[in-house]
């Protein structure tokens, strides 16, 4: 042990800066990537019980081992690359896809102290990263050289940048509330019991938002970019084994992602609904997780419960309908807070 | 060379790698992806000047969006190299000149002059303050000395925007759509009549 701390001393210090940001980085990484494999697990089991099905139940005790047996099957499975596809973007889509999902954990809080990088411009970066999700499924339908993962390529582009400026304008919302791009201060500002949370003030923002969430995932009923009965699986038809993994693991670790925003942006992050005794005896971690559940088992009833959007349809409920109702949200907040003496219901 | 200065060289270096790229494959697919790359590295050579907001917003709007749609269009129309060669070399002298303009004008705008250590002492020293925000700094700037021109530059796309849907936009009277304020308004009971009757005939 003393031997270690000799060699952790001499390290320059750069090194020791890096190698603590690699253990704090795999300390976030690793719990996501389980989540994210017993995400697809409560996803099967949820939707099959609202099926009135049992679901999953063969592997391991319960089927609890069944998302690892996924994992290693998965693994196993030859990679096949189609012929007239361009080789390296084939590999390289699915790398992109997932590199933004885990990126933008990177300023994500999980309670006031418990955050790898409390940058001023959280809120941005988040926003700017998770746009770049978009060039996985983008370069995997071209890559693909398949008709089928081209539709489907070209709709999630279309979908994706419709839905990013009602996501953003519905952002514009929660920063005028809270007068900060960081996220853990907007959290921060919830404080005090549930009717301080953001949702009750920006209602229309925070549906718009949740929507924007669902559509910008690719999932029910938003998940024409796969739309297995029309394109087959849209733009991953192509892909087997683990790169295909990959893309499924994008999909899920931006579901939990949207998640966690949804919940520090508008449901006060980690703070407990009320501030006395027994809510405040759990620890904020676990009122954060807590939260990101029930908004997950949100995106889960919404895939068994929805049938899918048509395509005209979701560019209509996007540009038509969302978009509108965040501006008129803006335009009366702003009235609100700079023309009324009831500014305090938007900003503290 | 410091840790800061090696990571200044790396991007660099691909960003001026990527624009050249950009220019000189003959897929134009992927020279749109090579156009990403340079953005992302210029994105992240700001982060390293500590402008933050410019180099996430730059993501934002150029990598997020404008690409995006730029690739959905490159994707779509099939280009042919052939063509778009031809007369290369005629363009030349004209293209040569715009583009020695161009170096120029940025040489100038964005040259030593400006940029020079005693200009930027009190933009240092402000940027050295703990709880310095450079996305506030610069959105005070834009809201109040810059107000107009900002105000301006703005009606000015609104502007394009509306001369691009008016110049695109056509009115197809045989294409079918359905209207949704119709759709919801249906009503089973307008479109179906419920008979009540025994399941077998009386015995």
């Amino acid at each position: 042990m003393g031997e270690l701390t000799t060699l952790w001393g001499n390290l320059p210090v750069w090194s020791q800066v890096l190698l603590w940001d690699l253990v704090k980085i795999v300390a976030i990484v690793a719990p996501l990537m389980l989540s994210v494999a017993y995400l697809t697990f409560a996803e099967r089991k949820v939707i099959g019980y609202m099926q009135v099905r049992i679901g999953p139940n063969r592997v391991g005790p319960r089927g609890w081992l069944q998302p690892i047996a996924d994992g290693v099957k998965l693994l196993l499975k030859e990679i096949i690359v189609p012929s007239g596809a361009n080789k390296a973007l084939f590999i390289a889509a699915p790398v992109l896809a997932l590199l933004p999902a885990l990126v933008a954990w990177a300023v994500v809080p999980f309670t006031s102290t418990l955050v790898l990088a409390n940058v001023n411009a959280g809120l941005l970066f988040v926003l700017a990263v998770t746009s770049m999700g978009v060039y996985g499924v983008v370069i995997a339908g071209w890559a693909s050289n398949s008709k089928y993962a081209f539709l489907g390529s070209l709709r999630s582009a279309a979908q994706i940048v419709a839905y990013e400026i009602a996501m953003g304008f519905a952002l514009v919302g929660v920063l005028m509330a809270a007068g900060t791009l960081n996220l853990r201060q907007i959290a921060l500002d919830q404080a005090g019991g549930f009717w301080h949370w953001l949702f009750l003030p920006l209602f229309p923002l925070f549906l718009v938002y949740f929507i924007s969430g669902v559509a910008e995932t690719n999932r029910a009923p938003f998940d024409v970019a796969e739309g297995e009965s029309e394109i087959v699986a849209g733009f991953h038809v192509e892909y087997s084994g683990m790169t295909f993994a990959l893309f499924f693991l994008a999909e899920y670790a931006n579901m939990i992602l949207l998640s966690a925003l949804t919940a520090i942006l508008f449901l006060g992050g980690w703070l407990p609904p009320f501030d006395f005794a027994p809510f405040t005896w759990v620890p904020p971690l676990g009122w954060f997780l807590l939260k990101v559940s029930v908004i997950l088992f949100l995106y889960l009833w919404l895939r068994a419960t929805f049938p899918r959007y048509r395509y005209d349809q979701i560019m209509r409920l996007g540009w038509k309908v969302l978009i509108p109702v965040t501006l008129v949200w803006l335009g009366v907040m702003g009235f609100v807070m700079f023309y009324t003496p009831w500014a305090f219901l938007f900003y503290r | 060379m410091t840790f800061e200065s090696a990571i200044f060289y790396f991007f660099a270096a691909v960003l001026l790698g990527s624009a050249a790229m950009v220019v000189t494959i003959r897929n134009p697919v992927k020279s749109a992806l090579f156009l990403v790359l340079a953005f992302v590295s210029a994105a992240c050579l700001w982060m390293l000047l500590k402008a933050e907001f410019l180099a996430i917003v730059l993501v934002l709007v150029y990598v997020g969006a404008v690409m995006v749609l730029f690739l959905f269009v490159v994707m779509m129309i099939d280009v042919n190299l052939a063509v778009l060669r031809q007369g290369f070399g005629d363009y030349l002298p004209v293209g040569g000149l715009v583009a020695v303009l161009m170096v120029v004008e940025i040489a100038l705008a964005v040259g030593p002059k400006q940029f020079a250590a005693d200009h930027l002492a009190h933009a240092a020293a402000n940027a050295a303050h703990p709880h310095y925000s450079n996305t506030r700094a610069l959105g005070l700037l834009l809201y109040t000395t810059y107000v107009y021109p900002f105000e301006i530059a703005a009606v000015i796309l609104l502007v394009a925007i509306i001369a691009a849907i008016a110049l695109t936009m056509r009115r197809r009277p045989d294409t079918k759509y359905q209207d949704p304020a119709r759709q919801v308004e249906v009503r089973a009971k307008d479109r179906m009549r419920i008979v009540k009757m025994r399941a077998e005939p009386k015995a």
